[in-house]
């Protein structure tokens, strides 16, 4: 066993010990939006760290593991970003200790603007 | 100015049919380019998200800058949702605010909100012009001005470079 392997396999234990951290998280928090803050959140630097760990035990597979990565830095948070939109937009409740939602406020304002306007016709 | 988008992506698509190769023979490297140029010449007629691209020394500078800054909030929040979520009285915050950017450019916006999201704590729940609704986990302060100088800032000073 050589350094190099050593190393890497300890950072892909760290990376899977911030994977069960966001697991917990998954299962902790109260509604939708903090699930998808820990779910997808806490894993992100657990999935970098244990490709980036595999990256330094099979350095000949390392090109495509960096293409892993930066594929994974894509589309992570394209998916949280149109699975909390979703979630937004269709009204799903929010948890009682949530502080502000000033994008319900907004979106009702604009409600208000368009059925008004056909009045003022 | 389409030409500039067009060779970047036949750039980016050859280098990432190199990496998933992992050598460059000549076979590999003609098939790639020839590839890569068709793929280009199809689908990129009319594609204008790299138009906005600064190809200037300072920007590659300020690219590697960015690069490190998102690493670091990356680990630091990180740590931060962690220790959340073992602590066993959850202290969270959570709430939707808003913030406003400066950025003009739709490639630099969506850097900006996928680094956003990509930290833990705080992620884009959608993007109205130059306004962005950001979910996040523990609500500081109630002020667009306030919130943004805590969120956006830090990324938005170099991407404000890189992207203009």
């Amino acid at each position: 066993m050589e350094t190099i392997e050593i190393i890497g396999a300890f950072i892909t234990l760290i990376g899977s010990v911030f994977l069960l951290l966001g697991s917990i998280g998954l299962i902790r928090m109260p509604d939708v939006f903090t699930r998808i803050q820990a779910g997808t959140k806490a894993s992100t630097l657990g999935t970098l760290l244990s490709l980036f760990g595999l990256g330094l035990i099979y350095l000949d597979i390392a090109g495509k593991i960096f293409l892993l990565i930066v594929f994974i830095l894509i589309t992570n948070p394209v998916s949280s970003h149109m699975l909390a939109r979703a979630a937004h937009y269709i009204g799903i409740k929010k948890a009682d200790i949530t502080v502000v939602d000033k994008l319900s406020t907004f979106r009702k304002n604009e409600q208000n603007n368009e059925t008004q306007k056909p009045e003022a016709k | 100015m389409k030409i500039k988008s067009f060779i970047i992506s036949i750039i980016t698509l050859f280098v990432i049919w190199v990496l998933l190769n992992h050598r460059l023979t000549p076979e590999v490297f003609i098939s790639g380019a020839v590839v890569a140029f068709a793929v280009g010449l199809i689908f990129c007629n009319s594609c204008d998200i790299f138009n906005d691209l600064k190809l200037t020394p300072k920007a590659f500078f300020y690219s590697f800058l960015y690069i490190l800054v998102f690493l670091r909030e990356l680990v630091k929040s990180n740590f931060d949702v962690a220790k959340r979520v073992i602590s066993p009285k959850l202290p969270i915050n959570p709430g939707i605010v808003e913030v406003k950017t400066k950025l003009k450019s739709k490639l630099g916006r969506m850097i900006l909100t996928n680094s956003i999201t990509l930290t833990p704590g705080t992620f884009t729940v959608e993007l109205l012009d130059d306004r962005i609704f950001i979910h996040w986990i523990d609500v500081k302060s109630e002020n667009i001005e306030e919130d943004t100088n805590m969120i956006v800032r830090k990324f938005e000073k170099y991407l404000e470079v890189i992207y203009g």
